[in-house]
């Protein structure tokens, strides 16, 4: 029976695939073909083109600049959501369920979608990139954010409203010092996606060195394109390695 | 007699120092501002020009269904089919990047695999795949199964360098070869790992899937971008819930089916 069960559910599993594959339509001459294609764009790409990485420090530094402004614009505006979604801190249901909605809006649509929004608003260029990292990362900072609150110790905050602190003092003697490790930990991470992030906003035309990948691709100049690939991998790998070393210390 | 006044704990060793680094923080976030050519009335500015393309958005126009549906059903096709191929994919690499079960040269290559794989965006990867094979839903799908080496496998291969030893050994005692050790004393440990790590997988890809468009590797993404480069605004709004329920109802049906696993 359990074998019997077990076959059937493989063969739905290979039919399902069989049949979305043909309904992508896809041309398979193309993929026997993929594997020489790619050889040869890698090809292309090496060697890297090494003079042009004095032309692509501005990128970079922009790039880099886009994913920390943007942080720090998210933080800021994370702190009040979080605290409206924390079970313990928020006012009552309603700021609780405006705060929920916030948090889903800004993690369900990917920041390129939330890049072309904000270019429509302020044009193409780096505000775009930083408004849309900052939108975008409201949802993951303030979640993790709230639920670190919802864990504190509620001894101390009764100890400061003992005290007869008013509700803006508990939060600053007894809320904050206890969620600080937690914010600092959170805002380092998401400092970390946010640069692999702002790599790539500038395919849609939102700054940073993904504008300089595009013009490339472009233009055909593959041992450019290896070149900031190289770039690319560099600066990830820092930031991961980076924002890893800062998290231990900070947390 | 001067009684000492309380003070608050401070986070700083010495009290010059909390000034200095909140000070030096700001001057740095005001040359980020300053080098991205950022001022207040560029933001006053859009923040008007949002409200106006907000008013040409609303009510959202869901009334060519015809490429909505056509849309989602790629987006869905594309999500699904990745994460078949990624996690054939992903097994074999998760096995050689587990330092307890392979030599260290093929460990090393390995997590080589895995951080060349999470390095890059999923849309830089659909750029060179879109180059490779064409536009369309076939580049979308070879994109994410590359991308999902780095979460799936990175993940497996931590769980398999957790696996209880015990079972490795029984097993290599009755005279088992390497493969045959995976076969009976590795896999059925991670098993359920696998499940979940799929289904987990699948729910990252739809997200993904979602955007991918933008570089021309299928999906819905390419519908949204060609909606508003033709400033076609109450389109777009329909085509952005349409995304957030495909996310959200992606994200229910994970923690549901992972739920039932575990």
């Amino acid at each position: 029976m359990g074998a019997a069960l077990r076959t059937l559910g493989q063969v739905a599993v290979v039919g399902l695939a069989v049949w979305m594959l043909a309904r992508l339509g896809i041309r398979w001459e193309y993929v026997a073909d993929a594997p020489w294609q790619i050889g040869d764009l890698l090809g292309r790409m090496f060697p890297p083109e090494w003079s042009a990485a004095g032309a692509l420090v501005g990128p970079l530094i922009q790039t880099v600049n886009i994913a920390t402004l943007g942080t720090a614009l998210a933080i800021a505006l994370s702190l009040p959501v979080a605290l409206l979604a924390a079970l313990n801190t928020t006012p009552n249901r309603a700021t609780y369920g405006l705060a929920r909605v916030v948090m889903v809006l800004s993690r369900s649509v990917d920041t390129l979608i939330w890049a072309l929004v904000f270019i429509i608003a302020v044009g193409p260029g780096s505000l775009a990139g930083v408004l849309a990292i900052a939108v975008r990362s409201i949802g993951f900072v303030s979640k993790l954010l709230a639920e670190g609150i919802e864990e504190i110790d509620a001894g101390q905050v009764e100890a400061v409203t003992a005290t007869g602190a008013g509700r803006w003092q508990v939060l600053f003697y007894a809320v904050v010092p206890q969620v600080r490790p937690v914010f600092a930990g959170v805002a380092i991470y998401r400092w970390d996606i946010n640069i692999r992030e702002s790599t790539v906003l500038g395919l849609v035309g939102a700054g940073g060195i993904g504008f300089a990948l595009n013009e490339a691709i472009l233009g055909l100049e593959w041992s450019r394109v290896g070149m900031i690939l190289v770039i690319v991998l560099a600066v990830v790998a820092a930031s991961e390695a980076g924002s890893a070393w800062l998290r231990k210390r900070a947390t | 007699m001067s009684a000492r006044a309380w003070r608050r704990p401070s986070l700083w060793p010495r009290p010059w120092m909390g000034p200095v680094v909140w000070s030096g923080a700001a001057a740095f976030l005001l040359w980020n501002a300053v080098s991205l050519e950022i001022n207040p009335d560029r933001i006053a500015r859009g923040l008007g020009r949002l409200g106006e393309v907000a008013a040409r958005a609303v009510p959202p126009d869901f009334a060519r269904t015809g490429l909505l549906v056509s849309g989602v059903l790629e987006s869905v096709e594309i999500a699904t089919l990745s994460t078949l191929f990624g996690v054939l994919l992903g097994i074999p690499v998760a096995v050689l990047a587990a330092r307890t079960v392979v030599p260290p040269a093929v460990y090393a290559s390995g997590r080589g695999t895995i951080t060349l794989g999470r390095t890059f965006h999923e849309l830089i990867v659909g750029i060179l795949f879109v180059k490779a094979v064409g536009f369309g839903p076939l580049a979308g799908v070879l994109t994410l199964t590359v991308n999902s080496v780095g979460f799936f496998s990175k993940l497996l291969a931590e769980e398999i360098e957790r696996i209880d030893r015990g079972q490795i050994e029984a097993v290599r005692a009755t005279g088992a070869s390497r493969a045959q050790i995976l076969i009976y004393g590795v896999l059925p440990q991670v098993l359920p790992r696998i499940i979940g790590l799929t289904i987990y997988q699948w729910d990252i890809h739809l997200r993904q899937s979602t955007i991918i468009g933008i570089v021309g590797a299928g999906g819905i993404g390419a519908t949204l971008l060609n909606a508003f480069s033709r400033y076609d605004y109450d389109f777009a709004l329909a085509i952005l819930i349409v995304i957030v329920a495909i996310v959200l109802v992606g994200e229910a049906v994970s923690a549901v089916a992972r739920r039932a696993v575990q």
